[in-house]
């Protein structure tokens, strides 16, 4: 090699290595970062049939807002977009796209609701776009060999049932289950992780099932046909509606089974009250947060603090509503896995990073439960906590238990 | 002199002749010119544009739909939202179960369609007025929840993922693009199918019967068989439009048509001028863009921004912006075809 050929080689090794520094400490870049903000995109119902959800939005721009007077993640400010998809696909696709293509977001983060995101999956998964902590239930957003960029957040229905399944299989190993549940995929996963609870004795302890459509006027033959089965366990995986009309049928046939309800339905003010408390007491669910309603954690410096930020940043916001403390703890997550990027903000880095999410607690979250990831397990929050209404709220008990399925 | 008068005389209809062939002439040569932009335009746009203007497109094909039987032949729908699902579904279950094709669903869908229109339509001869709106009313209701009741067809709740349309490879055009151009075309066909319905007997036909439904039926015209006609075209029109909704989301569920896409139609036709067929469009460009602009200027209110919008629109023109600026026009270039005429006749 001549000494010209060398100088040349060094110099331009030099000049990489140069331009690598600098690349290194100005920040990598993907689209929606800079040395400035961050863009996140999302979509909410914030009109239409489902608009309570739209609290969630809502905190999670409260708290982006918060995170920005406290100086920002490494000094870039959020700019979180929110806007309304009316719970409508069509409209989430194209809010996404424009999002995407025109906002050019870094990431999606907590889009709300299953079809929503069933429409946007292929489209985020096709353009790599992390499609991050959507907000629903199914038991499909863990599926990181067939959608890499697609990830949930909390427990979803199947991890809650298997939740369900161990306690029983724990605690009373010759109970006779009943399962009623929605003739859909929500009601499925429910059975199917009832089962995976139960493990090889699923078959021998389920004794009867009943389906039930959202078209249904009731759900009454259903639960009568279900006592009788015989079975002293009930497991209720019903939308608000008909889980209030079971609780009540079951209480006034006098039947009183061992019986678990899903934690989409716990809500006081629209199942338990309507259903009638004295005819819920005993009933039992599982649930991740702490309730807002809950006196345990009243003087608590977590709830303080909660509370501070729901005053200062949330005025508008119901102290009562649960989605306060959701939107609140999924910014969180979203904020702890921009701080783990660090400089380089490029979609990829992202993904990486809330794929390797060890062991976080968040303040709102029940204490023992904490979030997780890796590169196989896209199901960040594994861990509920049963509860037990007395007639008035849910009251904890017992142990932190795990749904995951491994 | 009688040679002069007489050369005169010629000169001036030779000059009212030319007159009129100009202007047909002139609107041939402005109708190919925004065709060919039309179909230009996805190259020149980015492709988020392109889905957006895809969708307009989409929208005015059903908006037309219910132009038909709703500005044309004076029944008024509330459920065209229920029809546009179900040219929706259809092609999305031919092409999820049974591997059709996405370009063989659209007459199925059409054909599917009109029997659904004309089924609905014979019973609908009974009402009139709030009495069909109502009834049609049921029919945006009950959409959803039928959709998720015969979930083995459907997929329920879950709806159905479809593959998008894919362009022939030696094309070279992107899926945004194809799929633009596909719903190009199918908005050019329905214009001229619709015009030539609407310019012909049978449009002659149902808006006599929207105007003088006695009158119409003592002049011999069977008001049932037109009647029925029209809802079972509105609705062909409307489910290819649903068809090619399903290709350019690449996703039906139903959630996404609820009782609002129905309202929205109406909103559409209303505001573009309901009984015009250039009135479809702008009635697409609203239903596309306006909750978006809503959106923009309020976060907390943008359906009040969308319904002021529409008293705007309806308050300044209540035939709409077609039915309003078309008569406008016409008065302009009539004026000016006899400016020009008086002025020959003048010189010559």
């Amino acid at each position: 090699m001549s000494p010209r050929t060398l100088t040349s080689w060094t110099l331009s090794a030099a000049g990489l290595l140069l331009a690598g520094g600098l690349a290194y400490a100005a920040g990598q870049y993907g689209p929606g970062a800079s040395d400035a903000e961050i863009k996140l995109g999302n979509t909410m119902p914030y009109s239409g049939p489902a608009s309570a959800y739209g609290a969630i939005g809502k905190a999670e721009v409260a708290y982006f807002n918060m995170i920005n007077e406290q100086g920002g993640i490494n000094g870039r400010r959020i700019n979180f977009i929110t806007r309304d998809d009316g719970y409508s696909p069509p409209k989430t696709v194209e809010l996404v796209r424009k999002m995407v293509e025109e906002d050019q977001v870094l990431a999606l983060f907590n889009t709300l609701g299953t079809p929503p995101n069933t429409a946007i999956q292929a489209y985020a998964n096709d353009n790599k776009v992390p499609q991050l902590f959507v907000a629903t239930g199914a038991d499909k957003w863990n599926d990181p060999k067939n959608h890499p960029w697609t990830m949930g957040w909390q427990p979803s229905y199947r991890i809650e049932a298997r939740i369900y399944g161990r306690y029983i299989l724990a605690n009373q190993p010759n109970a006779k289950i009943a399962v009623i549940y929605q003739n859909d995929d929500f009601g499925k996963d429910y059975l199917t992780g009832l089962r995976e609870g139960l493990g090889a004795k699923a078959d021998t302890m389920i004794v009867a099932t009943k389906t039930y459509e959202t078209t249904d006027p009731t759900v009454d033959s259903q639960i009568v046909s279900l006592q009788g089965s015989g079975a002293d366990t009930l497991l209720t995986a019903a939308t608000p509606k008909f889980a209030a009309q079971a609780i009540r049928k079951v209480f006034d046939i006098g039947w009183k089974p061992n019986h678990f309800l899903t934690n989409v339905s716990i809500s006081v003010g629209a199942v338990m009250k309507p259903a009638g408390p004295e005819k819920g007491v005993g009933i039992i669910s599982a649930g991740y947060l702490k309730e807002p309603t809950d006196p345990q954690w009243a003087n608590t410096p977590e709830y303080e603090e909660w509370l501070e930020w729901m005053k200062k940043y949330n005025s508008a916001g119901n102290l009562a509503d649960g989605n306060n403390v959701y939107g609140y703890s999924a910014a969180q997550t979203m904020v702890a896995v921009l701080r783990g990027c660090g400089d380089n903000l490029t979609r990829e880095n992202v993904m990486k990073q809330a794929a390797s999410i060890h062991d976080l607690k968040l303040p709102m979250l029940l204490p023992g439960i904490a979030v997780s990831t890796s590169a196989t397990d896209f199901a960040p929050i594994d861990q509920m906590q049963l509860e037990k209404f007395d007639g008035t709220t849910w009251q904890l008990f017992g142990d932190v238990l795990s749904g995951s399925g491994s | 002199m009688e040679k002069g008068s007489a050369a005169v005389a010629r000169t001036a209809v030779n000059v009212g002749r030319t007159d009129t062939m100009t202007a047909s002439t002139w609107r041939w040569l402005a109708t190919a010119v925004a065709i060919a932009i039309a179909a230009a335009l996805p190259f020149w746009l980015r492709n988020y544009h392109v889905f957006e203007l895809t969708m307009v497109m989409i929208y005015a094909i059903a908006v037309l739909g219910l132009n038909i039987l709703t500005g044309f032949n004076g029944q008024i729908s509330l459920g065209h939202g229920g029809f546009f699902a179900a040219g929706a579904y259809t092609a999305a279950i031919l092409m999820h179960r049974y591997g059709v094709p996405y370009w063989a669903t659209l007459a199925p869908a059409g054909l599917i369609c009109f029997v659904l229109g004309v089924l609905f339509g014979l019973p609908a001869l009974r009402f009139e007025g709030p009495y069909l709106a109502l009834v049609t009313l049921a029919m945006a209701l009950a959409t959803p929840q039928l959709l998720k009741y015969f979930d083995t067809w459907t997929g329920g709740q879950q709806g159905i993922n479809l593959v998008k349309p894919m362009p022939p490879a030696a094309l070279g055009l992107n899926q945004d693009r194809w799929i633009y151009l596909i719903a190009l075309l199918a908005l050019l066909i329905a214009i001229r199918v619709a015009a030539n319905m609407l310019n012909g007997r049978t449009g002659r036909a149902w808006v006599a019967i929207r105007d003088h439904p006695i009158a119409a039926a003592a002049m011999g015209i069977d008001t049932a068989r037109y009647k029925t006609l029209a809802f079972g075209t509105s609705t062909l029109f409307t489910g290819v439009a649903g068809a090619l909704s399903a290709f350019a989301v690449g996703y039906v569920s139903p959630e996404s048509y609820s009782l609002f896409l129905s309202v929205s139609f109406l909103v559409g036709s209303a505001v573009g001028g309901i009984s015009t067929i250039g009135g479809a469009i702008v009635g697409g460009f609203f239903i596309q863009f306006v909750p978006n602009f809503a959106n923009d200027i309020s976060d907390a209110a943008p359906w009040a921004i969308y319904g002021l919008a529409m008293l705007v629109c309806m308050y300044t023109m209540p035939h709409g912006v077609v039915g309003t600026i078309k008569p406008v026009l016409m008065h302009l270039v009539q004026r000016a075809a006899a400016a020009r005429g008086n002025r020959a006749q003048r010189s010559g």
